[in-house]
């Protein structure tokens, strides 16, 4: 059998539900963060940085570095790697800071 | 002022982090008939190393992932029983950003999975178990998407079942590199070369160190094991020194270290990769108890940790610490100190001696292992003027060189200060130990910054008034 990660831990988890990324859909699978579901798709880039405008990702995982943030559903600034992805989500590239108007 | 179902609760203990070591702390203390509140920012107990899938994933194997899996099931059966009979409250997704030291602690923290609530308690004893993050040292290149830390890769693959890329070069230093990359190819992903920077020449000098913990070498035995048989080369005393790719790694150069870490000219060669897992040791989480002035140690690996006694106290009167706040040494020893100081909480009279025992080997080890895989000061060597140092506020080398040559800053604060690096986002986790290097301080100096993590301004507002860090009685509250 192929060695996935699926495999490995022996899931079987429920259908895929979708979540929208930058307007194309995203299946995610359920209990993954939005950043999971990224990368299972093979996206490892959802941010623009302020300065100078370099892409980026998940970088640690755990919710330090905060290289992850991504407007969901509106909201600037959501650390995707500890949230959960919610059938129906809209994620959208972050652009700098997120927010003209408002430090966070 | 938003408050939680737990505000009005006072606990005789507050455990902080629900890893391994808040975990045992937890149930230990109940066991002793003392009333608990287990905090974790994250949506399920394990902590780091008993990361695991979302129970929606539906995983009949979790153990796959892990060692010591029967260990963690033990502890929340207890966990779960504790619950039920109510000596143990658990909040999940409750991140604490602030102690105060009052009779009795209070403790504040931001809730939900994104942040948005509040939640207050009170304790008469608190435990730190906060664990650790990476140490990242930087490279040319490692902003690049699909540069990852060994850590994450470990916790994304543990947690969500997923892999960054389909070949992966770890590299770095420290055990957690083997952990990496037989994960990642047991999911399926093709590791072409795992590098160490140490030269784990120094284990060898203490084989009665090594000796004392045959659990540790039969683990190193097995990674070891199962990296041969997935073809993976282990290359010590070697670094990845640049990451190439424009929108994402596409690979990596490596080359060969001296024992100073610095790259040794004429060795470097490319590794084709789609991602790479990259970590330098691990960091302990202490911001909570160093804002409140606790004693910190110097860990052979150029960390600081808690300075605790043998009952697992700070030196701030009603704070303990078990795990890796104490200094890195995994998960056992982690599952040991918490137990330690749940007795020592509960004012028992004596240690067993096994437990004791258990600890003074596992923390020799520890220091042992901290020492072997210490960065080496040359590795600065791979740096380029404008290699980012600061990934928030996107801070080159030479920025960094010129506030300590041209305008004379000689620690890392004046340096922040002046160019920026680690006052984003991360508050300096990711760029932290690179910026004192550059600046040339020795040692790290503890972090002393008000709140453990971004706090909305919601919650400052609400905050009765605070009456300094060093100690004094809160404000009382009705
Ligand atoms: C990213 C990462 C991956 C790792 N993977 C492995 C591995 O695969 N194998 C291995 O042997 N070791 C691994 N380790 C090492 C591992 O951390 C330790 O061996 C072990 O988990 C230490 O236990 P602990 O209880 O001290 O801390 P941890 O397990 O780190 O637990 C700390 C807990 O505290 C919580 N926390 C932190 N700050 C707060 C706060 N302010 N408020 C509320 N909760 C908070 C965290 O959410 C976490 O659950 C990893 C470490 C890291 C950082
Ligand atoms: S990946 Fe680091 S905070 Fe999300």
């Amino acid at each position: 059998m192929r060695r996935t990660p699926t495999a490995l831990a022996a899931a079987d988890p429920g259908p895929a539900h979708t979540i929208e990324f930058d307007g194309r859909p995203i299946p995610a699978l359920p209990g993954q963060t939005i950043a999971a579901a990224l990368w299972a798709q093979g996206i490892m880039a959802w941010r623009r940085t302020r300065v100078n405008g370099r892409p980026r990702g998940a970088f640690c995982g755990i919710g330090a570095c905060f290289d992850c943030l991504a407007t969901v559903n509106g909201q600037p600034n959501q650390r995707t790697c500890l949230l959960p992805a919610e059938p129906g989500d809209t994620v959208t590239t972050q652009e700098g800071h997120g927010r003209a108007d408002l430090a966070v | 002022m938003p408050t939680s179902p737990s505000e009005s609760k006072s606990f005789d203990l507050a455990v902080i982090g629900a890893g391994p070591a808040g975990l045992a702390a937890a149930v230990a203390a109940a066991d002793r008939g003392l009333r608990c509140a287990l905090l974790d920012a994250g949506a399920r107990p394990g902590g780091q190393y008993y990361r695991h899938p979302a129970p929606e994933l539906r995983a009949a194997r979790p153990d796959r992932l892990h060692h010591h899996w029967a260990g963690f099931a033990e502890l929340t059966e207890r966990l779960a029983r504790h619950r039920d009979a109510e000596r143990i409250t658990y909040l999940t997704h409750h991140h604490v950003t602030l102690l105060e030291q009052a009779e009795p602690w209070r403790l504040h923290a931001v809730t939900g999975a994104d942040g948005s609530g509040l939640a207050r308690l009170r304790a008469r004893a608190v435990l730190l178990a906060t664990g650790a993050y990476e140490r990242q040292l930087p490279f040319p290149g490692w902003t690049l998407p699909g540069v990852v830390t060994a850590g994450g890769a470990q916790a994304m693959l543990k947690a969500g079942l997923v892999l960054p890329g389909r070949r992966v070069v770890v590299a770095g230093s420290g055990p957690l590199l083997l952990a990496a990359a037989v994960s990642l190819t047991a999911a399926g992903a093709r590791v072409p070369a795992v590098l160490e920077a140490g030269d784990y020449l120094g284990y060898a000098g203490r084989p009665a160190v090594l000796a004392a913990v045959p659990g540790k070498l039969a683990e190193a035995v097995t990674h070891g094991a199962a990296l041969a048989r997935h073809r993976v080369r282990l290359r010590r005393s070697s670094a990845v020194v640049e990451a190439h790719g424009t929108d994402r790694v596409a690979g990596v150069t490596v080359a060969r270290l001296d024992r100073q870490w610095r790259p040794v000219p004429g060795t470097e060669r490319r590794i084709d990769c789609d991602a790479l897992a990259i970590g330098h040791g691990l960091v302990p989480q202490l911001e909570l108890a160093t804002e409140l002035g606790a004693e910190t140690r110097l860990v052979p690996d150029g960390t600081l940790a808690l300075r605790v006694d043998a009952g697992q106290r700070t030196t701030v009167p009603g704070l303990w610490a078990a795990g890796e706040t104490c200094g890195v040494g995994g998960a056992e020893l982690a599952l040991a100190e918490g137990e330690l100081a749940a007795l020592a909480i509960a004012g028992a009279d004596t240690v067993p001696a096994a437990l004791a025992g258990r600890r003074r080997r596992l923390r020799a080890f520890a220091e042992l292992m901290a020492a072997a895989h210490r960065p080496g000061p040359g590795w600065t060597g791979w740096l380029r003027p404008d290699t980012e140092v600061c990934r928030c506020e996107e801070v080159p080398v030479e920025r960094i060189a010129e506030a300590v040559e041209e305008l004379g800053a000689t620690d890392p604060r004046t340096v922040k200060l002046l160019t920026r690096a680690g006052m984003g986002w991360c508050q300096g986790r990711m760029c932290g130990p690179a910026v004192a290097c550059l600046s040339g301080a020795g040692a790290p100096g503890p972090d002393r910054r008000p709140f453990s993590c971004p706090v909305p301004l919601g919650e400052l507002a609400a905050l009765p008034e605070l009456t300094g860090t060093t100690g004094t009685t809160g404000t009382p509250e009705n």
